[in-house]
Parts: C-alpha cells; sequence; structure tokens
C-alpha cells in the first residue's frame, strides 16, 4: 500500500435539489463498514441523519489568484475538515477512517475536490475518494437538459444513482439513462431502488483501493471497444465523452507536458480524464484520473486485465473536438518517439 | 515546509514519476529524477519556442523561463510553467492550436 493510498478518503455525494442526497446517505451509512464515517452537510434537509459524527459546513469559496472558478479553495470545507481533524487526534471525537460530504444541491463538486487535493495540510491527511451523484429518475432528465449545474454534476461523477425509478415511466427511465450514458460514459449507473446500495461498490471502492481498481478499469473502458470509430462519438449539445486508444507506448514526459498545457488551457471544459496508459518503458499500465485541473497522483494496475496493450483514455469534455485532442497529443508524443504515434481507432459510448 | 517563508510545500506534482514511485515500480530500465528533468526541460523546450520561450532547469529543483529580451519567472512544475508562460507572451498556449501542431510535425 503506498502512502497515499493510506490517506484517509472523503467521497462526494452530490446531486440537484430534490434528488435524494440525504435519503441515499442515510441509507449509506448503516453499513457496518461505514460506522466509523464523519459526514459533512453543506444543508440540513427534510430527512434527519442519524449518525454520530457530523458537520454542518457554511458554503464560502476562496478565489484563488488565477480566478478559476474549479481552483478554488472552499474555506468553509477547509475549515471544517482541519477542525475535524484536530478535534479527532486530540481524542475529543471518535476516531474516523473515512468522510462523507454531502454538497448542497447546487455545488459544484469541482472547488471540493481541490480543497482536498491542493490545501497545504488537508492533503497529507485526506484524499479524494470517489464522487457520487444522485439523480431523480422522475426530474432527472428536466434538470440535465436546463441546469448546467446538474449536468456537471452527472459528467463529473464516478458513480451515478439513480433514485425514485419506483416513480417514473419505464420510457422515460431508459431515455435518462441514455442521457446520462451520453454524459459520462465512464460511471457505472446503479439503480438505489431496484439494485439497492452497496456501500462498497459507491463509496469504499476506488481506484486506491486494491478492490475497486478492477472495478474503475471495467467501468471506464468496458464496454468501449476500440474497434469502433467516430460515428459511434457520444455528444450532447455541451458535454461530450469518448475514449481515444494508442497503439504505441505514451512517453510519460510528453504526456505530463501535453496534459498539463491543456489543462491550463482547457480544463475548465475538460470536466473529467480517466485512463489506463501503456507508458513507454513501464511494464504495467499506469492509471490517471483528473477532475478539470485536479489530477490525482497516478496509480497502477498490477498488470495488464488482458492481451489488448493500447493505451486508453475516457474525455469527458464541454464543446472539445475528439479529433483535435486526439491528433494534438499523437503529435506531442511524437516529440519524445520520432517515429509516429498511431491509433488504432477511437470508439466512445 | 520552507525554512524562509513558512509555507507548507505540497507533494510532488503528479507528472514527476519520482513523486509517485509505486505507479512506475514496473519500469524496465532506470530512470533518474535529473534524467527525467533533463527529458522534460528538452521536450518542452520544442513547444516553447514556437512562443519564444526558453525554459532551464534550475538546480534540479525548480525552472527558468525566460524571453529573447531576457524577461525572467522561476517556476516549480509543468502547470506553473503553462500559466507563466501565458503571462510572459500575453497570450494562449494553445495545445490544440493548428498552427502550434504543424511546428511541432515539421520540427
Amino acid at each position: 500500500m503506498t502512502q497515499y493510498e493510506t490517506l484517509i478518503p472523503i467521497n462526494v455525494i452530490t446531486g440537484f435539489l430534490g434528488s435524494g442526497k440525504t435519503t441515499v446517505l442515510a441509507q449509506l451509512l448503516r453499513a457496518p463498514d461505514l460506522s466509523d464515517t464523519a459526514v459533512l452537510i453543506n444543508e440540513f434537509g427534510e430527512v434527519g441523519l442519524d449518525h454520530q459524527l457530523i458537520e454542518h459546513a457554511e458554503e464560502s469559496t476562496l478565489l484563488l489568484e488565477n480566478g478559476c472558478l474549479c481552483c478554488a479553495i472552499r474555506g468553509d470545507l477547509k475549515d471544517a475538515l482541519r477542525t475535524l481533524f484536530s478535534r479527532c487526534a486530540r481524542g475529543e471525537i471518535p476516531q474516523f477512517k473515512r468522510v462523507v460530504i454531502e454538497t448542497s444541491g447546487l455545488a459544484d463538486p469541482v472547488p471540493i475536490a481541490y480543497t482536498i487535493m491542493a490545501e497545504p495540510v488537508l492533503q497529507y491527511h485526506f484524499r479524494l475518494g470517489n464522487i457520487v451523484t444522485v439523480v431523480d429518475a422522475v426530474t432527472g432528465a428536466d434538470a440535465l437538459a436546463r441546469y448546467p449545474e446538474s449536468e456537471k454534476q452527472a459528467a463529473i461523477a464516478d458513480r451515478i444513482v439513480l433514485s425514485k425509478t419506483d416513480l417514473c415511466e419505464p420510457g422515460d427511465e431508459a431515455t435518462l439513462r441514455a442521457k446520462l450514458a451520453e454524459i459520462n460514459s465512464a460511471a457505472p449507473i446503479i439503480d438505489a431502488v431496484r439494485d439497492g446500495l452497496d456501500a462498497d461498490a459507491l463509496l469504499t471502492h476506488d481506484i486506491y483501493t486494491p478492490e475497486g481498481k478492477r472495478a474503475a478499469i471495467d467501468a471506464w473502458l468496458g464496454e468501449q471497444d476500440g474497434g469502433h470509430e467516430d460515428a459511434h462519438a457520444a455528444h450532447t449539445a455541451d458535454v461530450s465523452s469518448f475514449c481515444l486508444w494508442f497503439d504505441e507506448a505514451l512517453d510519460w514526459t510528453a504526456f505530463g507536458i501535453w496534459m498539463t498545457m491543456l489543462l491550463n488551457r482547457h480544463g475548465d471544459r475538460v470536466l473529467r480524464i480517466k485512463g489506463m496508459l501503456n507508458v513507454e518503458g513501464v511494464a504495467d499500465p499506469v492509471l490517471i484520473n483528473g477532475v478539470q485541473h485536479v489530477v490525482h497522483p497516478p496509480t497502477h494496475l498490477a498488470g495488464w486485465p488482458d492481451t489488448d496493450r493500447r493505451s486508453r483514455i475516457v474525455f469527458i469534455t464541454r464543446g472539445l473536438s475528439r479529433a483535435r485532442i486526439e491528433a494534438s497529443l499523437a503529435a506531442f508524443n511524437a516529440l519524445a518517439n520520432p517515429a509516429p504515434s498511431g491509433r488504432a481507432g477511437v470508439a466512445a459510448e | 515546509m520552507c525554512s524562509l517563508c513558512g509555507v507548507l510545500g505540497g507533494r510532488g506534482h503528479w507528472t514527476e514519476s519520482a513523486s509517485t514511485p509505486e505507479a512506475f515500480a514496473s519500469r524496465l530500465d532506470a530512470t533518474t529524477r535529473r534524467r527525467e528533468r533533463q527529458e522534460r526541460t528538452a521536450i518542452a523546450n520544442r513547444i516553447l519556442t514556437h512562443y519564444g520561450l526558453t525554459l532551464k532547469d534550475w538546480g534540479g529543483s525548480s525552472y527558468i523561463l525566460s524571453t529573447k529580451t531576457g524577461r525572467t519567472v522561476i517556476v516549480d512544475n509543468l502547470s506553473e510553467i503553462w500559466i507563466a508562460a501565458e503571462a510572459l507572451t500575453q497570450g494562449e498556449c494553445d495545445p490544440l492550436d493548428d498552427g502550434l501542431l504543424a511546428d511541432l510535425r515539421a520540427s
């Protein structure tokens, strides 16, 4: 286990107004594995939470000098997490192994991710776990279409939970699922009513846990066959989701230069990047995971899942062309590898 | 923590393989941090020359980004390089720009 993996994971539960976030959270907290979980909530809803460690954070955001909204330290969250940790260290509250943050319905979860990853003190004690987005099966399609906040919450999710499916027409649910798959093809969709809520699958298993790595790869890439071409590129009016495949190994240095440059100029439109890379000179696949400007430390998979050694990267973007991203990465990779950097094909679901 | 200014330092930048050695544990050949910085500087310069900028490694801990007229900025990592490059040039450093990509392919 690495140093990063031993940090306290923080899960974010988000979702539009009235989507049922607190109900989902209340159900999850009944799981024995989550008994030592601290909960931070932005707003008190009608659903009561019977949990021993609940703190309330007033939302406030401190913009950094570059003015980017996603690269903002949430002052309230910083204070709440620091206080939580120090009270625990002093023995004033029970030890906790996990934190769950429930956001307000209109919140952008990215500043929360940035705060956890970049705040000078927090980054040594906490790490970002799965982002779970709750979508109301009855009103979700309307919210996705009308409110960019809702669309973004779905786009950056690691897991999507459909609530209230027992109250909606089957046809409407199918339409909503298709829409969610277009926005975020890499996140599994869980039906809270019919499937139930598995705390492991939703919260405790993530890319930094051994159990979660394989599942993450399956979720990101399992349904995306590299043999398909551009016609399968999933897109909505704003948000598009696609997967790039690269035949040749990627040079890590060139990739880092390219991705930092891409995120600097277009980070507000690159909602998520998730990938399994065949890095030149490295036997095992390297996993990358980013939320807008926030990039997790890379991790690896112990061996390739199959005989396919191609790099594959899922992009969820707002208004960026798949072809331009692909051509750009290939050109940068060629700087380190003079031989042409080819691709076998692109698939997107 | 920096002993001069008291600011807590962060983890190593995600692009530096030395900051997450476990992710690169299956590396087939030994790559030193110094060699990776040299390669990073060399490749970055292939791009930065398009904008009239030059990058130099500074003591293995920072980088110096310079314009042709001698204006310089000290940066710590790749993310800071692009912010500084745009500030120095008063323009956009866009990896999707066709002109840049044409230059890279021709170089």
